[in-house]
C-alpha cells in the first residue's frame, strides 16, 4: 500500500453490527502490503479493539440508545493505522477506567485495558458534544 | 447464541456453537448458566472448540458463571480453546482463575 487508505463507516448504535465492523478490521490487516509482523495476530487484535471500542461507544458513550449512530474511521498507511470511534452521548471516563486493572473476578471493566495493552497510543477526546476514542497502531 | 446442553453424570456440558462471543450474544450464555444453577446444576464444563473470537463481554459471562458456580460449591471448567481464544485468557490473566483443559474428556475426568 503506497497511499493512505481511509475507511468511513457509520452504523446504528446496536451490538448486532460488532461482528461486521470487526471483520473489516481483520480484512484490513490482510491487505497491508508491507507489514512484516504476525498478520493473523494483527487481524485478531484489530477485530478485538474495534469490538471493544464500539461496545464502549454503544453502551457508555451512546447510553445504549439504538436510535443513535456509531461513526468509525480507519486510516491506514505503511507506517501506522489510526482508528477513531465517535459517539454522540455523554461519553465515558477512560481515565477513571484504565487506571486499575480489572480484578480477576470482576465481570466487567476489561475492555479499555485490552485496548491499552494492544494499541500503541490511545486517547479519548470530548469536545462540544462529540466524543472520539482514537487508537493508533504503529506498523513498523 | 447457539448453545448445546448435554449431561454426563453430574456434569453439564455447554457446547458453544458460535464462532464469536461478544457483547451481542454473551448475555445468552450468562442467562442459560443462571437457569442451570437455579435447577441445582452447578458442575459446568464449557466447550469452546467452535469459538474463534472472544471479547471482554464473553470473558465477563464466563467469569459470572465461574463466580456463581463457586458460590454454590460447584465448578466451571473450560476446554478446547483455540489459540487466539487462549491468548485472551493470558492477556487478561484469567488463565490463573479458570481450570482450562485441552480436551472435553480431560475436563470431565478431572477432580473438582
Amino acid at each position: 500500500m503506497s497511499k493512505r487508505v481511509e475507511l468511513n463507516i457509520k452504523v446504528p448504535s446496536q451490538t448486532r453490527y460488532l461482528a461486521m465492523v470487526g471483520q473489516i478490521g481483520e480484512s484490513l490487516a490482510f491487505s497491508l502490503n508491507n507489514y512484516r509482523g504476525n498478520r493473523r495476530e494483527l487481524a485478531y487484535h484489530l477485530n478485538l479493539c474495534l469490538t471493544e471500542a464500539m461496545t464502549n461507544a454503544i453502551c457508555h458513550g451512546n447510553d445504549s440508545d439504538p436510535e443513535k449512530d456509531v461513526h468509525i474511521t480507519i486510516s491506514a498507511s505503511d507506517d501506522d493505522l489510526i482508528i477513531r470511534i465517535y459517539d454522540q452521548g455523554p461519553g465515558f471516563e477512560i481515565g477513571a477506567r484504565h487506571k486499575v486493572n480489572a480484578h480477576p473476578c470482576d465481570e466487567g471493566g476489561r475492555g479499555v485495558n485490552i485496548i491499552l495493552k494492544l494499541m500503541d497510543n490511545v486517547r479519548y477526546v470530548r469536545n462540544k458534544g462529540v466524543n472520539v476514542l482514537e487508537m493508533t497502531k504503529f506498523l513498523d | 447464541m447457539q448453545l448445546k446442553i448435554s449431561e454426563k453424570e453430574e456434569n453439564v456440558i455447554i457446547t458453544v456453537e458460535e464462532e464469536r462471543m461478544d457483547a451481542h450474544n454473551s448475555g445468552n450464555l450468562k442467562e442459560r448458566m443462571l437457569q442451570l444453577f437455579d435447577e441445582g446444576k452447578c458442575q459446568l464444563v464449557i466447550d469452546l472448540a467452535a469459538v474463534r473470537f472472544i471479547d471482554s463481554s464473553g470473558l465477563g459471562a464466563l467469569v459470572s458463571g465461574f463466580k456463581n458456580a463457586s458460590a454454590r460449591d460447584g465448578s466451571l471448567k473450560l476446554c478446547c480453546l483455540q489459540p487466539q481464544v487462549r491468548s485472551m485468557f493470558e492477556l487478561t490473566r484469567l488463565h490463573r482463575v479458570f481450570e482450562i483443559f485441552t480436551t472435553l474428556e480431560e475436563a470431565l475426568d478431572s477432580q473438582s
